[in-house]
Order: C-alpha cells, then sequence, then structure tokens
C-alpha cells in the first residue's frame, strides 16, 4: 500500500536527511490566503444573491486548514463562512485493506449544506480516494447546490477522476515519497516537506 | 507494506466474548468510535453508512429478547450490513440440533458475524472456538467469522457493559474516578459481572449492593467493594463518597431456583431504588438499568421516569456502540 499521503509529521523541521523543504510557515500562511482570495472570487460570500458558502475540512489537517481560510475569507470580505468536519472514514473503499482506522469527528454547520456552495478542505491530494468517499458521506448529509475542493499540495498520482478546484501548491512526486504537511494545531509548528 | 498512519488503530480484536479481558485502550477505541458513529449519524438526511455493505451478520438467539436483538439489527442494518436473526424456537435447534452444527451451517451459509445469546455460560466462546478451528471454505484460507456474546448463561454481556459506560461518559464527562453502585440481583447477572470488570478496566471505582445470597462464589477476586446496606452505599461516607452512578439490576426470577431472599416487598423495600432513595443522590448522579425494568420491585415508577434516569439514552447508546463493535470486528482486513 503505497498511498500514503502525508507523513507522521514529527517534530524537527525539515532539517533531516532526504527531506526537501516545500514551504515554510510563511509560504503556508501566503498559500493560505491566496487559496482564500480564488475561493472568494469563484464563490463571492458576500454577495447578496451568492449562495451560502460552506467550508468542509476533512480530518485531521483539512479540519484546520477549512478554519484557517474561513478566517481568512471574513477577514477580506467581512462575510461569516460556516465551517465543519466530515470525516470520510466510513465510506471509504480500503477499510478492507488495513487494520480498522479510529473514526474522527464529524459536525456539520447548523444550517446544514442543503443549496449551500460546499468547499471540501484537505492538506494532500493522491489518489482521489479520500475526496470520493468525502463525495459519498456528503450525499447522506444533504445535497449542496454545488461541491468544491480545496487542497494544500497536488502530489498527484490519481486513481480516479477527481481534480481539485483551489491548489495550493503542485508537487510532482515519487509514489514512494512523503508529502509531510505540519500545521501549529495538530505538530506544534507550520510547514510542508518532501521525504 | 502499509506504513501505520496516525489514524490506524489496529484493535486486535477477533471475537468480542467478555469484558474480563478487554484491555483499556480497547475498551476506549470501542467507546471513542461509538460516539464517532454517534457523531457521524445526527442530523443528517439518510441514516446509513455503507461501511459493512456485503457483510452477513446473524443474530442466534436461544433467549429472548428485545433490545439487544434489535439494537444489533439496527447497528447493522445502519451501516448496510445484511442482518438474519435465528432464534432458537424457530429454527432446527427445535429439532434437535446441536450448537455446534448450528453455528458450523451459519457459518458454511456465510456468515461474518455470528451474535450469540444464549443461556449456558460460556457457549459463545464455545462457538468462537469450534469456528476458529475448522476454518471456512468459502471465506478463503484466511477466512473468519467474529462471535460476538449478547449475554451467556450468568457469565458475561460485554456490550451492555459497554453501552453503560458509553452513557456514563455522556452523562458525567468521564469513567475514571468515578464511583459506580451495581445494586441487586448479582448472583444472576452477567450485566453485573460484565460491568464490574469493563467499568474497574476504566478506572472507576465499583461497589456492589446486594443480599449475601445473591453474591456469586468467587466475588471477592473482582476489582470491586462489597456492600449490604443500600442507605449506607448511597449517602457514601469520608473515605467513600456518594455515588455519581447507580446502577439497579433486574431480579431474576426466571432463573432462580431457591429462596435468596424472604419476600418481594422485603427486597423491594431493603434493595429497591425508592424516589426517597433517589432524592438522597447527589444531583448530578445518574440512574440507569439495563433493562427490563420490574417497576415497584427493584426501582420505582417515579425514578425510572425521572430526568436522572437514563433507561432510553442507554438503549441509544446501545445501537451506537453495537455499530462500534461491528466496525472494529467486521470492516478491517481480516486479523491474522
Amino acid at each position: 500500500m503505497p498511498s500514503r499521503q502525508r507523513g507522521a509529521a514529527g517534530a524537527g523541521g525539515a532539517e533531516a536527511e532526504g527531506e526537501r523543504e516545500l514551504l515554510s510557515a510563511a509560504d503556508l500562511a501566503r498559500t493560505v490566503a491566496r487559496v482564500a482570495h480564488e475561493i472568494i472570487e469563484r464563490t463571492a460570500p458576500d454577495g447578496e444573491a451568492s449562495p451560502p458558502v460552506v467550508l468542509l475540512g476533512l480530518p485531521t489537517r483539512g479540519t484546520y486548514l477549512a478554519r484557517r481560510l474561513a478566517e481568512r475569507i471574513s477577514e477580506i470580505t467581512g462575510a461569516i463562512v460556516p465551517t465543519g468536519i466530515l470525516d470520510p472514514t466510513l465510506y471509504r473503499d480500503d477499510l478492507r485493506l488495513r487494520p480498522t482506522r479510529a473514526l474522527a469527528e464529524t459536525e456539520l454547520p447548523p444550517a446544514g449544506i442543503d443549496e449551500a456552495v460546499v468547499v471540501l478542505v484537505d492538506d494532500v491530494l493522491m489518489s482521489g480516494r479520500t475526496v470520493r468517499a468525502a463525495l459519498d458521506a456528503l450525499r447522506d448529509h444533504g445535497r449542496p447546490r454545488a461541491v468544491q475542493l480545496a487542497v494544500l499540495v497536488d502530489r498527484g498520482h490519481r486513481e480516479l477522476p477527481i481534480r481539485a478546484d483551489y491548489v495550493g501548491k503542485n508537487v510532482p512526486t515519487n509514489r514512494t515519497e512523503d508529502v509531510a504537511v505540519r500545521l501549529v494545531e495538530v505538530d506544534g509548528e507550520d510547514g510542508v516537506s518532501l521525504r | 507494506m502499509t506504513t501505520p498512519t496516525s489514524s490506524g488503530s489496529a484493535l486486535g480484536l477477533r471475537h468480542l466474548l467478555s469484558t474480563e479481558h478487554l484491555r483499556r485502550e480497547q475498551a476506549e477505541a470501542l467507546l471513542d468510535t461509538a460516539a464517532g458513529m454517534e457523531q457521524a449519524l445526527t442530523g443528517r438526511a439518510v441514516r446509513k453508512l455503507p461501511t459493512l455493505r456485503g457483510r452477513t451478520v446473524v443474530t442466534l438467539f436461544y433467549e429472548n429478547s428485545t433490545r439487544t436483538r434489535v439494537s444489533f439489527e439496527v447497528a447493522g442494518k445502519w451501516m448496510s450490513a445484511d442482518t438474519i436473526n435465528v432464534s432458537a424456537s424457530a429454527s432446527s435447534v427445535s429439532k434437535g440440533e446441536s450448537l455446534r452444527d448450528t453455528a458450523a451451517t451459519l457459518a458454511a451459509a456465510g456468515a461474518d458475524c455470528l451474535v450469540v445469546r444464549h443461556p449456558a455460560s460460556g457457549a459463545p466462546h464455545r462457538i468462537a472456538a469450534w469456528l476458529d478451528r475448522v476454518g471456512h471454505s468459502h471465506l478463503g484460507a484466511e477466512g473468519h467469522v467474529a462471535v460476538v456474546n449478547a449475554g451467556d448463561g450468568t457469565h458475561e454481556h460485554p456490550t451492555q457493559a459497554l453501552l453503560d459506560a458509553a452513557t456514563l461518559r455522556r452523562r458525567l464527562g468521564r469513567v475514571e474516578g468515578t464511583h459506580v453502585a451495581i445494586v441487586g440481583d448479582v448472583l444472576h447477572s452477567r450485566v453485573a459481572r460484565s460491568n464490574a470488570h469493563l467499568l474497574a478496566t476504566l478506572g472507576a471505582r465499583v461497589t456492589l449492593v446486594s443480599p449475601p445470597t445473591l453474591l456469586p462464589v468467587g466475588v471477592g477476586q473482582w476489582p470491586v467493594a462489597i456492600s449490604h446496606d443500600l442507605d449506607a452505599t448511597l449517602a457514601g461516607d469520608s473515605s467513600h463518597p456518594a455515588p455519581d452512578a447507580v446502577m439497579m439490576l433486574r431480579v431474576q426470577a426466571e432463573r432462580m431456583h431457591g429462596a435468596f431472599f424472604p419476600s418481594a416487598r422485603e427486597y423491594a423495600v431493603r434493595f429497591g431504588l425508592s424516589q426517597v432513595r433517589a432524592d438522597r443522590l447527589p444531583d448530578h448522579a445518574v440512574v440507569l438499568h439495563p433493562g427490563p425494568a420490574v417497576r415497584g420491585m427493584e426501582i420505582a415508577s417515579s425514578v425510572a421516569d425521572s430526568s436522572r434516569a437514563a433507561i432510553a439514552e442507554q438503549v441509544t447508546a446501545g445501537v451506537h456502540v453495537r455499530m462500534a463493535v461491528l466496525y472494529h470486528l467486521l470492516a478491517g482486513e481480516d486479523v491474522a
């Protein structure tokens, strides 16, 4: 099973041998800000006639990226963008291939997702299987007007016809490499590295 | 080959037969998963998860049951498993088929999981041992039928204890460090045994309150304190605070072949949870009952219907806990 997307993201930063820094903490902040601008451009969350926008993070790190994007968007536009967490574990198609996984939180905004533009947020896009599972999970929660996908890193190796609407950074990778996204909320520091 | 992910959790459970041998991290993982199931299902349009599609769960019940059987079947169905009920009275068991043959038949017919309730203590363990030994042609060499104990005689009822722990977590916010009094017919209660072990494993202090005639042999080895005076236990003292939860047990008349107490009335007066006794409990204290409750005997009707009682919540928690158990036994790769 080579479809590893994110590293254990241990402490120690990007200094270890064979590790290459892709985004520093400052780069990461700028990237999040740029993606926030792109989301505003496409969805106009502050527009009067626009449908509501909901950011749903895919655990673990997508949750925090979604919150950061929502903060940026409301700083820029003044519009409040609700966020939530969608755990697609129970919808995965590779459950039988691994030991059972622990479940993460699921928490949708109280107003629901019907007729909203839902932006799924994850840290790394690789095979697309997590996103497929999330789309299936979403279908059981309601019927959004549209679903979009925002990822911090697109590392290629898609196994399904899925693409991201917003990409922080495109990184060509080898399958055996490991893209490690670190966020302050989980790992104590911000950064992305390849090893 | 597989690199471990931070979210990976192999419980290493093949069957769920007792809580006595459940390790703390296994019990907590099951409770966490149950909470996750509850979250995954709240407020949604469609209460159906695709997780166990194509898996077959057979509930094999040699004793009557409403809540346990329904709750296992609902749990299976909400995760898209095919659930089939076999009750002893309506099957070949009434023609004299042995337990072993019945289990082998169900496994050969394609069951991935057998949920077994049986009046004989140890029956699910025997089934698990038989099925582990024979292997299953239709499942390939690594085929494995998981067995869940849904109550065996006076031995254990592990999913009931897990749902009680889940209810305590919801109501009290934690299990560790709480004091739980289990009151009544401990001798005939598989619920008491499973709870005593599980709650102790999770770090709670357990007091069994029972007449001496209704305590099992060997209770001295259990990780619990023992009391014969309900009022003293409920009041607490300097070293033993009043209980945070009181679990009332049903007096199992159908298993009693002798005189265990002078009269039902005397039992109710000494060991029943009356309104007066319930009023003396701390404000946050929870009243649990595994059901079916005999109102007026072990619990007053007004207490069972009060907001202190978590009896309906226990049933709801039961569905989520059983989803968690089926998920960990059936969803992942086969445990070698």
